[in-house]
């Protein structure tokens, strides 16, 4: 198989390093904001993020601690979906690092999940829509508005 | 309506190298005849059928036929399983970022 994609989410946030920090690490305050899980933010852990299943996925991603060092960087495997799902629920072998950055204002978060895997390189997709990554920012951006 | 195509079949599909030169190759010339793919490459006519074939069940190509010939041109919708499945993960970080906001928002 070719080579992977990555989707990334960044944003400058008025707040302080720490409390950031504390919202992506703790397992309560995540389940607040992204999914109920076991997180423990030690190097090694297994744990997971239950979401609602989806065909033959039972809608739980099994995830394992790769990196942490507070408060600066965040990374954890992300493996779930099923072969027979399309689009959202089909099998995916990826990667989350969440990176922050003091800046002027507030934290600079960036998220990437990576580990999309494309068939190929990327020309036949340059090939055959010119900045098709435009379309992907373009729909998170509608989503955003919506 | 066409049945949806799955992406594990577009990913599938394209995981042959020599599959995705002749979706390439496709792309890259608009529109191909079978026989005109089959010069100036060194796969043998039944494997570039065979590919072609493959190719077109998955969605990926669409075919013309003239006369005794069949000219060949990439699906305009052939890839977006891989765009759907990227633009909703695309769309579930930017929900969840916001979720992130509001919570550091609400816990001042």
């Amino acid at each position: 198989m070719g080579e992977t994609r990555a989707i990334t989410v960044e944003k400058v946030l008025p707040y302080h390093m720490d409390k950031i920090w504390r919202t992506l690490t703790s397992s309560e305050l995540l389940m607040k904001w992204l999914m109920p899980n076991d997180f423990q933010p030690t190097v090694g852990h297994k744990f997971s993020f239950r979401t609602k299943p989806i065909g033959d996925w039972d809608g739980v991603v099994q995830c394992e601690v790769l990196a942490c060092d507070p408060p600066h960087l965040l990374r954890y495997s992300w493996k779930g979906g099923a072969d027979s799902n399309p689009d959202y629920g089909s099998r995916l072998d990826s990667v989350v690092t969440w990176t922050l950055t003091v800046v002027e204002g507030g934290t600079h978060v960036r998220m990437v999940h990576d580990g999309f895997v494309m068939p190929g390189n990327r020309f036949a997709f340059d090939m055959m829509s010119p900045g098709w990554g435009k379309i992907v920012d373009a729909i998170g951006r509608v989503a955003a508005e919506a | 309506m066409t049945a949806p195509v799955h992406l594990t079949n577009v990913l599938k599909t394209l995981a042959d190298p020599t599959r995705r030169a002749v979706f390439e190759r496709i792309a890259r010339e608009r529109e191909v005849a079978a026989t005109g793919l089959v010069h100036g490459s060194k796969v043998s006519q039944p494997a570039v059928s065979q590919h072609l074939r493959a190719l077109r069940d998955a969605g990926l190509v669409a075919e013309r036929r003239e006369g005794r010939h069949i000219h060949y041109r990439v699906a305009p919708k052939g890839l977006s399983p891989l765009i759907d499945w990227l633009g909703h993960y695309q769309t579930f970080w930017q929900q969840r970022f916001e979720n992130l906001e509001r919570l550091l928002r609400e816990s001042e």
